[in-house]
């Protein structure tokens, strides 16, 4: 228990200490600044389609951390176990969110006894089987859960996320 | 699946953009917001915006430049669309930038015409024609009400209209709209047969509290910063005011404050305060339903008895002698000194364990937590927070005077770290003339008719299908009573207006009634009403309220009402002018007369007229100025361009709110009797579940406009009851199954939820659902003055079906965090 809410406390920390250019599995789409069409968005955000890792290195029951649809957003990849609606791969169970919690963004950690999210700020948490419903807490919205695509190598690719991710404006940094 | 926006951009507020102080209109903490508007076809940009901030980057955590969909909306501001962001203000000492799940909800819990939130926002006055409600004027709709309101009122007898009106402050209540029905209920009209909407009667919850001499709210809320003590009792703050005890009750843990919690129930609160404090710094008293008097009695005399009592306090600012006021029927117990009190309320450690289910060992260690000085001999602060598990709990009087009397004991009232405080439902804003006419004990309104009372029915904002006891019944002759009405004009169809008002005339005098409802929605009881007439809230109108530590604001008026909607103060007006013109018309000149004085061209002269004719410093204009901190009544004054206020009540030692000259506050002499209001001990007696029950985080307070919320929808389908899962097991229950619940006197039905920490045997039902009202199966009885007890209430439960796809498609995981 302790040591999760100190793994907390170092991430959020790290979030805090404000970011990150760092290249990390994202390449954005973003358009270079000072191009004419920078101005033309379009109607929807375009997504990266980021690799995330391979069936073969998930357990199951122990998320993987990952960064979607850039290193600056933090999620986990999890492969639950049993079947989930919205579950991806060939057992329709591997499912990847974003941690940051919805309603003030702090960093949160999972409970495998219970398959959720928990949050260290004010105490949220979020279903994983469930599509990452709000058990109880005070965001107001589900947890952005990230859609995903497994292709016949194992790999696991993100290709979007169903709602809007803590911090950002645009689920895709634009500059 | 969980419902999800699928929104994965929002537009970004641009630089001067319009901002408008905004007080959250929900519940009683009036967390501070700011409504930022800005025309449709234009945005800020990633560089260039509100905040100044680079938006091209990640934002970190308890950000101050992001805002999530559910803050955002476009609606009408002087007829054009514009986008809305209505976010937590960071500066606002009350929430400190936090929001909740409700009041983060506030932007797209408004109506627009372009995004679809909220159609079910009435727009346009309605009257029943032609077998149904059809659309009309204001004009139109107040003639008719005028006309056969008229018929059954006359000088010095208005005691066949009821009315039923909010008391409120926030939501579509606030100072201006209590004045402007007050005006003419209680002035123009001396109205006798009127409620209030969440209760059956018009008259104070805590009346104990200031018969003692102590306004219910006393305290402010940083006094939970810098206590020693927390003492919750019945109440529930994580989840009924949330940024409450997030903002100040957690910085209390943090500075080192222990809690102590009566609840019959491990609720949220408990957790979070286990979270926060650490286990070891929180006593949770799981008390026998009911038994608080017990409790208190026995804390009471603990402390008595171990010296532990403030006497100095005692001796400057409370009652000497024996006995002040004796109980009669206004007065469900007597009053008087701290002896007076102590010899009354008597109950040994024993004596209270075995009422209580406690043990003597818990009991003392919340008095010592409560009242033992500290080693170095200094005073223990201790700050207590009730709400409606007495206030709508067993014998109500006695419960509240026995708790307000330990704080007075031990010195804990008009001190700082002290306050013994209601913590509240909605905001206040209570301006009107006296009710004294009422009486005390008021009438009981649904009752009287239930019995047939009653001809003509306005109705501000209530509810009753849903928050009333005894709901089964009083729906069963609500409608047929209505119907009548509904069915002689059905007949009448075509016919003039003279002709009409006869044929409702003739229904009523056979034991119809006529119903006029006010409200934001169509709500249920509107389903039997006449006339509907469409009002606004908080946002739509400027509106002035005050939090739950007496905090006034003014919300700024940042958009338009939906379609020809006002507020509740102008309709009142109107309905005033409307029936002076017939009384007028009908010869009645000097009855008309009473109802001049209405020429209000808007809110804010409704203010002008009630509220600062009482408080003269306070105006629109400097409330404005003061922003989303305002200011703490009682106003004092205004200096230095501010105005000033009171930053805790009774800090001088005298006590007022009794009336008592002497300012002394009185001690209540009620001792332990067990169930109080009629019907508790037979209905305990032949069912086996407690279904307890109250509010929860989500929807509480907002759960008339949340009936049209997906998110909130998604969540919980069926309003749920928590049971235990052994006893789950034991029905043939799942999680997720719908169960009718059902007793001597109705049923409702809800969600089964698996609750591990529930005790066997009793369960939890949330409150006052659209889907599932739990009134059908509370029993009539009240305590002396009309107070429902909609906590005590027993039933069966039985399976009507399995989960429907909604309900199986939902989490039936623990709300207990996991870290
Ligand atoms: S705690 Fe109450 S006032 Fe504050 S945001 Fe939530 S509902 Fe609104
Ligand atoms: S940040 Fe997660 S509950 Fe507040």
């Amino acid at each position: 228990m302790k040591c999760n809410r100190l793994v907390d406390v170092g991430r959020r920390q790290f979030l805090r200490g404000g970011v990150l250019g760092v290249a990390g599995a994202a390449a954005a789409t973003v358009l270079p600044a000072g191009q004419a069409q920078a101005q033309q968005a379009r109607a929807m955000v375009d997504y990266p389609s980021n690799r995330l890792g391979n069936i073969a290195d998930l357990v199951v029951n122990e998320p993987m951390d990952i960064g979607y649809p850039d290193a600056d957003s933090p999620g986990i990849l999890l492969k639950i176990g049993s079947p989930v609606e919205g579950g991806a791969g060939p057992d329709g169970d591997i499912v990847a969110y974003s941690v940051l919690c919805p309603h003030k963004g702090y960093y949160m950690s999972y409970h495998a006894a219970d398959k959720t999210l928990n949050c260290p700020g004010h105490f949220s948490r979020f279903d994983c089987e469930k599509g990452g419903q709000q058990v109880w807490g005070h965001a107001t919205q589900n947890l952005p859960q990230f859609t995903l695509r497994v292709d016949d190598k194992g790999d696991i690719y993100a290709m979007g996320a169903d709602e809007l991710i803590y911090g950002r404006l645009s689920n895709v940094l634009e500059g | 699946m969980a419902y999800k926006r699928n929104i994965d951009r929002l537009p970004i507020i641009p630089a001067g953009a319009k901002e408008h102080n905004v007080t959250c209109h929900y519940c009683i903490v009036g967390c501070g917001y700011t409504a930022y508007t800005w025309p449709l076809k234009t945005q800020g940009t990633t560089d260039r915006n509100w905040i100044g901030e680079d938006l091209s980057k990640q934002q970190a955590t308890d950000t101050e430049a992001w805002y999530a969909p559910s803050m955002y909306n476009v609606v009408k501001q002087d007829g054009k669309d514009v986008h809305l962001v209505i976010k937590p203000d960071v500066n606002c000492d009350v929430n400190s930038g936090l929001g909740s799940i409700r009041g983060a909800r506030m932007a797209e819990n408004r109506r627009s015409d372009v995004t679809g939130t909220q159609r079910q926002r009435l727009t346009e006055p309605l009257v029943w024609r032609y077998g149904t409600w059809q659309p009309t004027s204001w004009d139109d709709a107040l003639d008719l009400v005028a006309r056969v309101t008229a018929k059954v009122i006359d000088k010095d007898n208005e005691n066949d209209l009821y009315v039923s009106m909010f008391d409120h402050g926030g939501s579509a209540g606030g100072y201006e709209n209590t004045w402007g029905t007050g005006k003419l209920y209680f002035e123009s009209m001396k109205v006798k047969h009127c409620r209030i909407h969440n209760r059956p009667a018009y008259m104070s919850e805590v009346h104990s509290s200031r018969d003692m001499g102590v306004d219910e709210l006393n305290y402010n809320y940083a006094d939970y910063e810098v206590t020693d003590t927390i003492f919750l009792v019945g109440t529930n703050p994580m989840e009924c005011q949330t940024n409450l005890f997030l903002n100040h009750m957690v910085k209390g843990m943090q500075n080192g404050a222990r809690v102590v919690i009566s609840d019959p129930r491990r609720t949220v609160t408990v957790d979070s305060c286990e979270q926060v404090a650490g286990a070891e710094n929180v006593l949770h008293l799981p008390i026998t339903t009911g038994s608080d008097v017990a409790l208190h009695n026995t804390l009471f005399t603990y402390i008595a008895d171990q010296g532990w009592a403030d006497a100095d306090f005692i001796a400057a600012s409370t009652f000497q002698g024996d006995v002040a006021v004796a109980a009669d029927s206004a007065y469900p117990a007597a009053l008087g000194s701290y002896e007076a009190a102590r010899a009354a309320c008597k109950m040994s450690l024993a004596e209270g364990a075995a009422a209580t289910g406690l043990t003597e060992a818990q009991i003392i260690q919340a008095a010592e937590w409560i009242a033992k000085p500290k080693d170095d001999g200094s005073r223990r602060k201790c700050v207590t927070g009730y709400e409606k598990g007495i206030i709508w709990g067993n014998d109500n009087y006695r419960a509240i005077g026995s708790l307000l009397n330990i704080g007075l004991a031990t010195g804990n009232v008009g001190r700082e770290g002290g306050g013994v405080c209601r913590l509240g439902g909605h905001q206040e804003g209570y301006y009107r003339p006296s009710d004294a006419h009422v009486g005390r004990p008021a009438p009981y309104i649904d009752q009287m008719i239930i019995a047939g009372g009653g001809k003509v029915h306005h109705i501000w904002a209530n509810d009753h299908f849903k928050t009333t006891l005894n709901a089964s019944e009083f729906k069963r002759v609500y409608n047929r009573r209505s119907n009548m009405v509904k069915e002689a004009m059905d007949a009448r169809a075509g016919a003039t207006r003279e002709e009409m008002i006869d044929a409702i005339v003739g229904a009523i005098n056979a034991g119809g009634l006529f119903v006029v409802d006010v409200d934001i929605i169509h709500s249920q009881i509107g389903q039997a009403a006449h006339v509907i007439l469409p009002a606004v809230e908080s946002g739509e109108m400027n509106l002035t309220s005050m939090n739950g530590e007496r905090r006034l604001r003014l919300t700024e008026k940042y958009m338009d009402a939906p379609g020809s909607a006002k507020p509740d103060c102008m309709i009142a007006a109107g309905l005033a002018q409307a029936l002076e013109r017939v009384l007028r018309e009908e010869g009645r000149t000097e009855y008309a007369d009473q109802f001049k004085g209405y020429d209000w061209a808007t809110e804010e002269d409704a203010f002008m007229d009630g509220y600062n004719k009482g408080n003269p410093e306070v105006t629109y204009d400097r409330l404005r100025a003061m922003g989303n901190n305002g200011v703490l009544e009682p106003v004092t004054g205004f200096a230095d361009g501010k105005l000033t206020g009171t930053n805790r009540l009774y800090e001088d030692g005298v006590f007022t709110r009794h009336g008592r000259e002497d300012g002394k506050a009185l001690f209540c002499m009620g001792e332990w009797r067990g169930w109080q209001a009629a019907g508790k001990a037979q209905q305990q007696a032949s069912h086996r579940f407690l279904i307890n029950n109250g509010r929860a985080n989500m929807n509480w307070q907002n759960w008339f406009l949340d009936q049209g919320n997906e998110f909130v929808m998604d969540r919980f389908p069926v309003p749920f009851i928590q049971i235990n899962p052994d006893d789950m097991a034991e029905l043939g229950l799942k999680a997720g199954d719908m169960v009718e619940v059902h007793n001597d006197v109705g049923a409702t039905q809800a969600l089964v939820y698996p609750e591990p920490s529930a005790r066997p045997n009793e369960t939890f039902m949330i409150f006052g659902a659209p889907n599932g009202a739990q009134g059908n199966i509370v029993n009539a009885g009240v305590n002396e003055l009309i107070l429902p007890n909609y906590k005590h209430t027993w039933a069966n439960i039985r399976k009507i079906s399995d989960a429907t796809p909604a309900s199986a498609a939902v989490s039936y995981k623990s709300w207990e965090v996991e870290l």
